[in-house]
């Protein structure tokens, strides 16, 4: 009947209702996202001088970014720290998110929710600040660490502080994403699958993750997204050694004010954005074909 | 279809009511924040202070409202190439005073962001010699600017790790006690200068290729020591907590405050030299109240704001008029001994005397993308 309804000509006209309320999405959208998309890429074929940004049709900037090799390395490095983010966050949050669908009372599930939602009531800056008190050199790790003769190891200014810092951005809601998604799926498949004799874990990989994986997929895309565009994690617990992108644009915009160069590196990271999400989605909502 | 018509019909006279209310909040948000600073800034009783940060808080500027019935609306940013991009973004008289470290007036100057100054305004003949006729602030013979406190650069330590007399050398900086344990202020301009300086470049700025060229080779085997590249707050906790225990580039403006809460961290010039940082004050072009403008330079340069400037809660700095200096000895003894003021010692002005001290300056012999360069180079080795 819906099908029908779709197609019928009459259905074909403008549906006011739909536009009404569709309109301010499309509007936002063109404002806040296309609009400033369209200035960005007219911006990089601006010059600056004199700490000023004067408009022009000037390649520069491109062969300028693009003929500098650790411009190059940074942005892989960004995508594998980013990658390596969003798996990791991945991979820790499953047991929690599992445990939570599966394995808990009504009631723990929602105390479980509200501890998970927490986290965000304090800015992100103060939890990364927090976090080098923890893994500083003399930090309360390293004191743990210390009371029984082990230690110091080096966490802050370091890949594992970058990742701490992804972990703490990304880890609630990426839980909350698969919670979701976990809660979802059909128990009685489940039970199917203990019925035929299908072990615990088995059933976990053979079963659940594939009815989740939309949830799943969309929840690690997330992180990725968090993950790679994120400035404070690398500058304030990976000590900016190395740099990832955000840092590169902060950098390009603090020597010389040059706008139009940290636009030609935020068009990168927006064009490998777009590319991995669609990727993903791609991936999340796609149907197996069956053989036959 | 009825139904949803009357939904419509409905939804439509709810949204609007909610548009009118919604607006109605939305104007009084805008009205608290940004805009409101825009209307008060066009009144007569502001004056716009473009200025780094703390220069603007009660403790400094309080006295100054209080006599003229006047509200300081200062803007911070963080590194003069921050001040330029700021002042060059906005519209001309956006800014009445100007804050500027001393390397960027020639740019102030050439771009018109800045007028001249009348030297018979202000109490040069207060002020320390060395600071009446200083490179950068006279050009072509005309005022453009007038020192209002400065500091010195070189090595910042940690004294439980690192003696005064092991600091008397940028070597240290390579020694294996400090390997990862040197913290890099992230600006390349005085963190590079004092590299320099240890490669024995007396005008650490004013360098040719061959000599920049031996910089970047000095500052890429510094690598393997580098704890990580800070701005201003990772560094307060880089030293406090004990994941740097010495930078090159930065200075007291630092560690007298770190010290005061009681970390062992002090400032020590190397015999190779430090580098002196200035602030400065000048008129912004087509500010529209320069005659309050240049009142709020007179008192931020007289005995009585010259004191507040330098014992800011933000930074301490050393000040450049002696009167300021005889009063502080009387009514703030203990701020003279910090910030080694006191006529009866070895103070600031001998360090300066030595020789030890080179101005920081732009880049003379490249420019300021070739030096960045290399510092980005730095980052991602």
């Amino acid at each position: 009947m819906a099908h029908n309804a779709l197609t019928h000509p009459a259905a074909r006209k403008v549906d006011g209702y739909a536009l009404f309320w569709g309109l301010p999405l499309v509007l936002w959208q063109v404002m806040f996202f296309v609009a400033p998309l369209v200035f960005l890429v007219v911006m990089t074929f601006w010059t600056v001088k004199n700490f000023r940004l004067a408009p022009d049709f000037d390649t520069v900037n491109w062969v300028n970014m693009f003929s500098k090799s650790y411009v190059i390395d940074t942005y892989f490095r960004t995508l594998g720290y980013g990658a390596l983010g969003a798996v990791v966050c991945s991979v820790l949050a499953f047991p929690a998110s599992y445990a939570l669908a599966f394995k808990a009372s009504p009631i723990v599930q929602r105390i479980g929710l509200f501890v998970i939602i927490t986290p965000f009531f304090t800015s992100y800056l103060v939890r990364i600040y927090s976090w080098q008190a923890v893994i500083s050199d003399s930090g309360l790790l390293n004191g743990l660490f210390g009371l029984v003769g082990l230690g110091p190891f080096d966490m802050l200014s370091t890949l594992f502080g970058t990742m701490i810092g992804y972990l703490t951005l990304t880890m609630p809601l990426v839980i909350l994403l698969q919670f979701f998604s976990l809660t979802g799926v059909d128990r009685n498949l489940i039970e199917a699958a203990h019925n035929l004799g299908c072990g615990r874990l088995r059933t976990v990989f053979l079963v659940i993750v594939p009815s989740a994986k939309t949830g799943i997929i969309l929840a690690c895309t997330f992180a990725f997204i968090l993950c790679f565009g994120d400035l404070v994690s690398p500058a304030s617990l990976g000590g900016s050694k190395p740099p990832t992108l955000s840092i590169l644009i902060v950098d390009t915009v603090k020597q010389g004010n040059n706008w139009p160069r940290a636009a030609v590196v935020a068009l990168m990271m927006v064009l490998t954005l777009i590319v991995v999400a669609f990727t993903a989605i791609f991936f999340a909502y796609r149907v197996k074909k069956e053989k036959t | 279809m009825t139904k949803k018509k009357g939904e419509t019909k409905h939804t439509w006279r709810f949204t609007r009511r909610r548009f009118l209310k919604g607006s109605a909040a939305a104007a009084a948000v805008i009205a608290a924040s940004g805009v409101t600073r825009r209307v008060a800034w066009s009144e007569e009783n502001t004056l716009s202070y473009l200025c780094w940060p703390g220069h603007g808080a009660e403790e400094v500027v309080g006295p100054f409202e209080q006599a003229n019935g006047v509200k300081i609306i200062s803007k911070e940013y963080v590194g003069g190439e921050a001040m330029m991009a700021l002042i060059n973004q906005s519209d001309s008289g956006t800014y009445d005073v100007v804050l500027s470290d001393r390397e960027y007036i020639t740019m102030l100057r050439a771009g018109g962001l800045i007028d001249e100054m009348d030297p018979n305004d202000y109490p040069f003949d207060d002020f320390w010699p060395e600071f009446q006729k200083m490179p950068g602030h006279w050009l072509d013979g005309k005022l453009f600017s007038v020192v209002l406190d400065f500091g010195y650069l070189g090595i910042v330590h940690n004294t439980d790790v690192i003696s005064e007399k092991e600091a008397s050398s940028y070597k240290i900086l390579w020694d294996p006690k400090l390997t990862g344990k040197v913290g890099q202020f992230d600006w390349y301009l005085p963190s590079m200068g004092c590299l320099s300086q240890y490669n024995g470049n007396k005008s650490p700025f004013d360098i040719d290729d061959a000599a920049f060229s031996k910089l970047r080779d000095t500052v890429f085997s510094l690598k393997p020591q580098v704890a990580g590249y800070h701005g201003i707050p990772d560094i307060f906790n880089a030293l406090k907590n004990g994941d740097a225990f010495a930078y090159q580039g930065i200075g007291d403006w630092i560690t007298i405050l770190l010290a005061a809460d009681g970390y062992p961290v002090t400032t020590t010039i190397p015999d190779e030299g430090g580098i002196q940082w200035t602030e400065s004050l000048s008129l912004s072009t087509g500010g529209k109240k320069q005659a309050m403008a240049k009142k709020f330079i007179q008192y931020l340069t007289s005995p009585e704001g010259q004191i507040r400037v330098a014992l800011k809660s933000s930074y301490m700095g050393s000040i450049p008029n002696k009167k300021g200096w005889t009063l502080m000895n009387e009514t703030k003894p203990e701020g003279a001994t910090i910030l080694r003021h006191r006529f009866d010692q070895r103070n600031v002005m001998d360090e300066y005397a030595d020789g030890k001290i080179a101005l920081r300056q732009l880049p003379a012999q490249q420019s300021i993308d070739d030096w960045s360069e290399v510092w980005n180079e730095y980052k991602n080795i």
